[in-house]
């Protein structure tokens, strides 16, 4: 049912950069392969070769550091980064995200790195990454590169890895002070794939309270991650009230460029694009106040 | 070469296997038709049901989205694994003893997935034991009597009567 491959399980970063600039476009790496054994098994995928990097130790880690911020290892597994305490005290939005990316033993096994390297419109690290203006480290043999997240995606399943690349590290900012986030999306039953999904990350200027930064970014709403950069620009140098949220909901449906499909059409979801724009916008704000 | 069979050590069960698996083998088929332990059950074979959610190194993953490969050195329990010889684990037993049992094809990934988590959280609240169930679908919705079964065996296991 999968077609035959030629397999190979580096344990270290540097063989597996080795692997991977020898076979460039003919191989795959595989992480927990949550997403690609399912288009696999579609024969949507046939790599010759494929590069089992799960087992590389040295790419699960989750660090922490008041200066530098938070550093995760591409082949941290969702469950991890959801169950960490550093992460929920300093990045709640991470967590939350985590809880309901998809069901536990899906989460138990798949890996940040691989959900953002699928590079699939619908997940959800990807956007709330972006709102966060978080980096990606990639390296291949001999070099290494940062790149915004916001940078990482270039269409539906493709990012800006080059063949001979792989990803190593996600890179968080601390966030600046009065800074509240927030991630929400509409799914049928918990942890399925979000129908639209919205990120939002919110910066108040200390005593006046007036949006010194936002950032909003959707899921499911185009072919990548996309940021909603008028909506934003609707709420900054603002006192963000309820008549900015509902405009920033409206400006944000006309930046999307939704599919369409089972769980909804391309109106549908323009629709619930504004009410999630709102109501994340919202808790976002709380949080930044509360900050 | 492409396809060509690999070894595979793994424990299963608490015993020590070394296999030969062509790499596209999917965790799942090595335990039902290499070893014979055919009360992993295969649902949809595609990520959605939860039927054949075994433990790997004690957590819950689905067998049918896991390289068979990509389990070398590593310790799965499935459900043949889960009692102690004869006697049933507190989990299985509350199940048999509250009825949670419906047509039963779901069972054996509840029960693995009930597993997991009350080693790792021996005192769940009920959100909890909803969500650890959530990626296993019952299609008679018999997900009540479950959560309080599995609910039953925590208090068991902790001590309680």
């Amino acid at each position: 049912m999968i077609a035959d491959f030629e397999y190979f399980a580096p344990k270290t970063v540097e063989k597996a950069l080795s692997l991977v600039s020898q076979y460039k476009e003919e191989a795959k790496i595989i992480a927990g392969g949550q997403s690609m054994l399912i288009i696999m098994k579609q024969g949507l995928l046939t790599p010759e070769y494929l590069i089992d990097i799960k087992g590389i130790a040295a790419l699960d880690y989750i660090k922490y550091d008041e200066g530098k911020g938070l550093r995760i290892g591409a082949l941290t597994i969702h469950r991890a980064i959801e169950k960490s305490p550093v992460i929920q005290k300093h990045f709640g939005v991470l967590s939350e995200t985590e809880r309901n990316l998809a069901t536990t033993q899906t989460r138990n096994w798949g890996t940040i790195g691989g959900n953002l390297c699928h590079g699939d419109p619908a997940g959800d690290p990807a956007p709330v990454l972006i709102a966060l203006k978080a980096k990606l480290k990639l390296a291949s043999l001999g070099r290494e590169r940062t790149i915004e997240v916001e940078e990482f995606s270039k269409d539906y399943l493709e990012v800006a890895l080059e063949p001979d690349e792989m990803l190593i590290e996600i890179q968080v900012p601390i966030p600046p002070p009065h800074t509240g986030a927030a991630y929400e999306k509409l799914m049928v039953m918990k942890g399925d794939m979000g129908i639209v999904g919205a990120a939002v990350s919110i910066t108040l200027s200390p005593g006046n309270g007036v949006c010194k930064d936002a950032r909003i970014a959707l899921s499911n709403c185009a072919s990548i991650p996309l940021r909603a950069k008028e909506a934003e620009q609707v709420l900054v140098g603002k006192t963000i009230n309820d008549s900015l949220l509902t405009k920033a909901g409206q400006i944000a449906s006309t930046e999307v460029d939704p599919p369409a499909d089972v769980h909804g059409s391309a109106e549908y979801r323009r629709e619930m694009v504004k009410v999630f724009v709102k109501r994340v916008t919202r808790i976002a704000l709380e949080r930044a106040k509360a900050a | 070469m492409k396809g060509e069979p690999r070894e595979l050590k793994l424990t299963v069960n608490g015993k020590p296997y070394e296999l030969k698996v062509k790499p596209n083998t999917l965790l799942v088929d090595i335990l039902r038709k290499n070893l014979k332990l055919t009360g992993t059950k295969i649902g949809c074979l595609d990520s959605a049901c939860g039927a054949c959610t075994v433990n790997i190194d004690g957590k819950a993953v689905r067998s049918c989205s896991v390289l068979a490969l990509q389990v070398n050195n590593r310790e799965v329990i499935t459900i043949e694994g889960v009692a102690d010889g004869d006697k049933l684990h507190p989990i299985q037993e509350a199940m048999v003893e509250h009825g949670a049992i419906e047509c039963g094809f779901c069972t054996p990934g509840m029960v693995m997935s009930a597993r997991a988590l009350l080693d790792e959280n021996p005192s769940p609240t009920r959100e909890e034991v909803r969500e650890a169930i959530q990626g296993n679908l019952c299609a008679d919705e018999g997900y009540v009597k479950y959560i309080e079964a599995i609910e039953m065996a925590a208090e068991r296991m902790r001590g309680g009567k």
